[in-house]
């Protein structure tokens, strides 16, 4: 077995310079590509997300969710832990929340305890924004309503990218953009209420993809065409084209009013079946951001068959999430010596 | 020397009622515009001496819609510091809305607030009764009754009519009181749980949209109404193209309906809310740029009779909060007609007679009530406005208690340095160091 590379083989990326992670839609493709690069480098090194390398150690990562997460609470603590920092858990029910205080404040009592990150969630958009204005600390932004999520935004594309060229860059002459410059992605279901859809379409951009917004017109607003992006009503329209298809969730809680007439006739329309993928490319890879409606976005057979990615997307959601807290602590470290310099 | 006899010299005298712009000397007497061009020897005795010049001299300006919030959320403004506001951003009259807690359904709560104004002894501070009872769109509120203790008008605003069927009746109903019913227009299935404007921006940022058809079906409605019953209504304010569209085209028709925008409207676009600042979540929403366009044309053709200054303060508390739980509001009053001067006179959309009569005289004329004029014998309610003094706009140095304003950090072309009430100098502005040395 070829030995892992030791933590003092990961260069910092130049083209990195940010503080906080809040957003997708105002990072460069040359940033995008340095937090993949880098998340893939500590999946090597950490053997695939198991084992720990002491880089952060001594720094504090909080956790502050003010809307109810699983996966993505534990993916940014054991980040966190694989690479030697403390983490804190903060949750909204049965704090100082329901008591009245604004986020605001509770964002910056937890910073005045010593945290280095604050990890936020949060219903409603610019939640991160506010705080990343207010804080003196590293924000990331671990979905904000249904305005961005970037780091699933990240782990998708970094899914993608290793299903394409291999995970070590370094050995691989392929270029990353040359990957996607060809490539079609369809972003399939509850667009409207999705902050994964808005991550990953704008990432996909910016590395040259060709995104397709699928779904019904009450959930995929027409304006997408002016900014752009190809929306189709019928899956079954564009799944041949398709590379990647990812299928998020029907958010039925973010729902006010039911935006199509029944479950069973959205699964009919457009839940990925086995059917369906029969008229696909060989080679396609389905995607899904989890939780999964099973029978409702995709039915069983398919998501646990050849073509489903969803463990792995599971398994990078780690590395991207080491890699951000990484960079950002770095980026922050960077720049305060830099002040400290100019005094 | 007599307190309410002033000579206001020098200054260019804007009238728009009486088609008055040019240098001219004005005399207030016993609360009176006393006379125009008053040769030396006429003048009374005794009187104040204001210079004036390089400055322009306009009735005071008239305000369609004020929320007060005194009494019930004094958290958010008084009646004191609200007329203070007032006065500084050079109105002598406001229109106060019923958002108050009791609400300005009943005649004691209607006297309750003309009690307060009086002893606070500032603007002129006329009440706009509830249209419903309770506010709950499904009975009219005592509108005669209201009438009698002193109502200028009547509507449910804040919060728009949703009730087709009332509206109706109300407009009929209040004909015999020749008293104006306010509506602001906006269905409330459309607009449920909306944060900003419905549009490229909103969609990008997630943040659930305000759709103009939720307002221009309002306004449809209105004009219907309107037409249907010749009853005196007022929409307002509006902001969208569909609204601007709809009451141009029966105005053209001959029917008799006014609108009102506010300046925040006729200022800046959704793109601000980039920002996620809740000093930018306010009601009508910053729309496209096309709309804020479409707008100050519709001023400076007089589709738009009015511009409302769309004061709604609200608690430095509440607004420092996220997009969804800010509440809709700003304070405006001290910054409205600077605004104005900036983003329409300075860019030569409306010529300053044209801003005053939006800020004064017609408002005056749609509420039906005086003011509005420097004709002899009006009252003399007089704002005196420096069309050359910039300044930055620091909301927390406003006497408003709200500090929540979209034009925070702008510098604004003009500014009020005097304002008299009844020919009392109620309002001068003194110059700071910081003025000074700039």
């Amino acid at each position: 077995m070829d030995a892992s590379p030791s933590p003092d083989q990961l260069s910092f990326p130049a083209a990195w310079r940010h503080p906080h992670l809040l957003d997708l839609e105002r990072l460069s493709a040359a940033e995008i590509l340095a937090v993949l690069r880098t998340a893939d480098q500590l999946k090597t090194m950490t053997e695939g997300c198991r084992r720990k390398v002491p880089l952060l150690t001594g720094k504090t990562c909080a956790n502050l969710f003010f809307e109810n997460s699983t996966r993505t609470r534990n993916s940014f603590s054991l980040a966190a832990k694989r690479l030697g920092a403390d983490t804190v858990e903060f949750s909204s029910s049965g704090s100082s929340v329901a008591k009245g205080e604004t986020f605001v404040d509770t964002a910056k009592t937890i910073e005045a305890m010593g945290v280095d990150w604050v990890v936020t969630r949060h219903s409603t958009p610019g939640t991160p924004h506010l705080l990343a204005r207010e804080l003196d600390c590293c924000v990331l932004n671990a979905g904000d309503g249904p305005h961005e999520h970037p780091t699933q935004g990240l782990l998708d594309m970094l899914t993608i990218l290793q299903h394409r060229i291999g995970s070590d860059w370094k050995n691989d002459a392929a270029d990353p953009e040359k990957v996607f410059a060809g490539m079609t992605v369809a972003l399939v279901g509850d667009i409207a209420h999705s902050r994964t859809a808005r991550s990953n379409l704008w990432g996909l951009r910016k590395l040259g993809a060709h995104v397709i917004i699928c779904g019904p017109p009450t959930l995929v607003s027409h304006r997408w065409e002016e900014l752009g992006f190809e929306v189709a009503h019928r899956l079954d329209e564009i799944v041949h084209r398709c590379d990647v298809l990812n299928l998020l969730r029907i958010q039925f809680e973010r729902q006010k009013a039911r935006p199509f007439p029944s479950v069973y006739e959205y699964a009919a329309l457009y839940a990925m079946n086995g059917e369906r993928l029969r008229h696909a490319k060989d080679d396609i890879l389905i995607m899904a951001p989890g939780p999964i409606n099973r029978g409702v976005e995709i039915t069983p057979e398919v998501a646990d068959g050849p073509h489903s990615v969803i463990l792995e997307q599971v398994t990078n959601g780690i590395a991207v999430r080491m890699a951000s807290l990484w960079l950002l602590a770095n980026a922050k470290e960077n720049a305060d010596a830099s002040a400290e310099n100019l005094s | 020397m007599n307190d309410s006899t002033w000579v206001l010299d020098g200054g260019r005298l804007i009238d728009p009622a009486n088609g008055i712009d040019r240098i001219a000397r004005l005399v207030l007497h016993e609360g009176k515009v006393h006379s125009i061009d008053t040769p030396d020897g006429d003048l009374p005795p005794d009187a104040g001496r204001l210079d004036v010049s390089g400055k322009i001299v306009a009735p005071g300006l008239v305000d369609l819609a004020t929320e007060l919030r005194e009494p019930g959320s004094e958290e958010d403004e008084t009646i004191q510091t609200g007329s203070n506001a007032a006065l500084a951003g050079g109105y002598t009259t406001v229109l106060c809305c019923s958002s108050t807690k009791p609400l300005m359904d009943s005649a004691a709560s209607v006297q309750l607030v003309r009690q307060i104004a009086q002893r606070v002894d500032g603007v002129r501070v006329l009440p706009i009764a509830c249209l419903s009872k309770g506010r709950q769109a499904e009975q009219m509120a005592e509108l005669g009754i209201l009438a009698a203790a002193g109502a200028a008008g009547f509507s449910d605003t804040p919060r728009p009519m949703p009730n087709d069927a009332l509206l109706k009746r109300a407009l009929d109903y209040c004909r015999m009181f020749d008293l104006p019913i306010f509506d602001r227009p906006e269905v409330p299935e459309l607009a449920d749980g909306g944060v900003m404007h419905d549009g490229q921006i909103g969609l990008i940022l997630g943040l659930k949209g305000l759709p103009t058809e939720a307002e221009d079906l309002a306004v449809a409605r209105d004009v219907r109404l309107a037409e249907a019953t010749k009853g005196r209504l007022h929409v307002g304010p509006v902001s969208t193209m569909g609204s601007i569209d709809m009451i141009g085209r029966v105005k053209s028709r001959g029917i008799r309906i006014s609108a009102s925008v506010c300046p925040h409207n006729l200022f800046g676009s959704d793109e601000l809310l980039r920002s996620y600042d809740s000093r930018y979540k306010v009601h009508p929403p910053m729309r496209s740029p096309s709309h804020v366009e479409a707008l100050r044309n519709a001023v400076a053709e007089g589709v738009i009779d009015a511009i409302e200054s769309g004061h709604m303060p609200r608690a430095q508390e509440k607004k420092a909060n996220d997009l969804d739980l800010a509440p809709f509001g700003a304070s405006a009053l001290e910054t409205t007609l600077a605004a104005i001067a900036t983003d329409l006179v300075e860019t030569k959309i409306l010529n300053w007679s044209r801003a005053i009569e939006c800020l004064s005289t017609a408002p005056a004329r749609i509420a039906g009530v005086e003011g509005g004029t420097l004709s002899v014998g009006a009252n003399a309610d007089v704002t005196v406005i420096d069309p050359s003094n910039a300044w930055s706009v620091e909301a927390k140095e406003f006497r408003s208690r709200c500090h929540s304003s979209p034009m925070t950090g702008r510098t604004l072309s003009a500014r009020v340095t005097h304002t008299l009430v009844g020919g009392r100098l109620k309002f001068e502005l003194h110059p700071t160091a910081a003025d000074a040395a700039s």
